[in-house]
């Protein structure tokens, strides 16, 4: 059976990661490479890079960190931020990364989502969403989270898997930090209304969490960072327990 | 011994060259006919769509040379796809040596099927070392049916192959690059064939 997948999610700015990663036995923190290596070694099942860089310079070193990162590591890996281009894409791939997370650029122009899965298959797009709720009603966000839009979340769910995008990473600002667990009834409906992979980001704080989005939340992966980072949770002890649960996992 | 990986067109094909070089092997590149022919093993990776991909290999006389070669050659993904009869992705005829369609998943189950899923049935030295339910990554939305060169399986909707095998042509549908130790040592045991 197809396993359920556990994602850490690294920051990444100039090359560096960026908020807090405390783990014990770690040289050096603030490596991405080194970071990736003990995430692969122990569990999990893909990572995600989030490039945060504001600088032209940091989009630079984004790409020599990816290429030395596909050197090291043995499971898949995204990267995400600030792709607005067929050639942003290709560049990246290029160096080695697996998929591509898009996220304001395709609300900006959706038909990126398109020409992007028309070049490099659907398998390698991702299509990361940012919402909350507003008057009761899911509004995707964009600029990381930082510009509300008056996108309906299922509406624009539908269209970017219609578009082509080979996945979704799902962030419910409403969620996210709280560390009260993720947005199940939300997940839930996305998972049974589209047909592609749903990843749940926002809101781990324990175990259970992971157990519930999975069963009550119906997502395909989870996503998280800081639970990792500070090893709250370790990613081995994650997959055992929720087995126990009978939710199918890699150990 | 030399490792050649067909370059026929844009791609991630830089992810196997990395696993090889983790095996101490320095793989190369190369779309020229004389350096596939004359390599000790060949990898036939898979990229993007199959129609397109399909017209690539024709544009430069890759389709018939792969059909012919005699040393191992190992297709990946999309790779493995094309060396089936044809596929139903842009109706494409394919290459022909396994003697299997490949067809599109139902709509029952999510496509594509992304992720870490189970071989099992393994009948090839290409698992040596490799047990019944392993886990494998795998990204696609098309599968080959089971057939008489099938492998390895996998279920997804239904049971399908996951590998393939026939004389020096080995197919596997995951990413054995991506897929942790396990597809290490399938890339392993297949430098040893």
């Amino acid at each position: 059976m197809l396993a359920k997948r556990i994602i850490p999610c690294l920051d990444i700015k100039n090359g560096r990661t960026v908020k807090g990663v405390n783990f014990i036995d770690l040289r050096d923190a603030g490596d991405p490479i080194e970071l990736a290596k003990i995430y692969s070694e122990n569990g999990a099942d893909e990572l995600v890079f989030l490039d945060i860089s504001a600088t032209l310079e940091g989009r630079k070193t984004m790409l020599d960190l990816v290429l030395k990162v596909a050197k090291q590591i043995n499971i898949p890996f995204t990267v995400g931020g600030g792709i607005s281009s067929l050639e942003d894409v290709e560049a990246l791939l290029k160096c080695g990364a697996d998929k591509v997370s898009v996220n304001s650029s395709a609300i900006k122009r959706p038909d990126l989502i398109n020409e992007l899965s028309k070049k490099f298959g659907n398998q390698c797009i991702v299509v990361a969403i940012d919402a909350k709720q507003i008057h009761g009603q899911w509004k995707v966000h964009l600029a990381g989270g930082t510009i509300s839009t008056d996108l309906d979340l299922f509406e624009w769910a539908k269209e970017v898997e219609q578009r082509g995008a080979g996945e979704i990473l799902f962030t419910s600002m409403d969620h996210d930090g709280t560390k009260n667990g993720f947005a199940n009834l939300v997940l839930k409906k996305l998972s049974e209304e589209l047909n592609i992979p749903i990843i749940a980001s926002g809101g781990a704080g324990n175990i259970q969490h992971f157990i519930d989005t999975f069963q009550l939340g119906k997502a395909d992966g989870a996503l998280a960072a800081s639970v990792f980072h500070f090893g709250e949770i370790e990613i081995l002890d994650l997959k055992r327990k929720l087995k126990n649960n009978n939710i199918e996992v890699r150990l | 011994m030399k490792v050649v990986i067909i370059d026929y067109g844009a791609g991630n094909i830089k992810s196997i060259q990395f696993a090889f070089k983790r095996l101490g092997v320095d793989a190369v590149l190369s779309n020229k006919l004389k350096e596939i022919m004359g390599a000790d093993k060949v990898i036939f990776p898979g990229v993007g769509e199959a129609n397109s991909a399909m017209k690539m290999l024709g544009e430069s006389g890759l389709d018939i040379i792969i059909p012919q070669l005699t040393q191992p050659v190992l297709g990946i993904c999309l790779g493995m796809q094309l060396l089936c009869n044809d596929t139903e992705e842009g109706n494409t005829k394919g290459l022909g040596v396994f003697n299997v369609s490949v067809k599109r998943f139902p709509n029952q189950v999510k496509v594509p099927q992304m992720g870490w899923n189970t071989i099992n049935n393994l009948k090839s030295e290409l698992f040596h070392g490799i047990s019944e339910n392993e886990y494998m990554y795998l990204v696609h939305s098309y599968y080959a049916e089971n057939c008489k060169d099938t492998i390895a399986t996998t279920n997804y909707s239904q049971i399908y192959s996951s590998a393939l095998q026939k004389n020096n042509f080995y197919g596997v549908q995951f990413h054995p690059e991506k897929s942790s130790y396990t597809g290490e040592l399938l890339l392993k045991n297949f430098l040893e064939l």
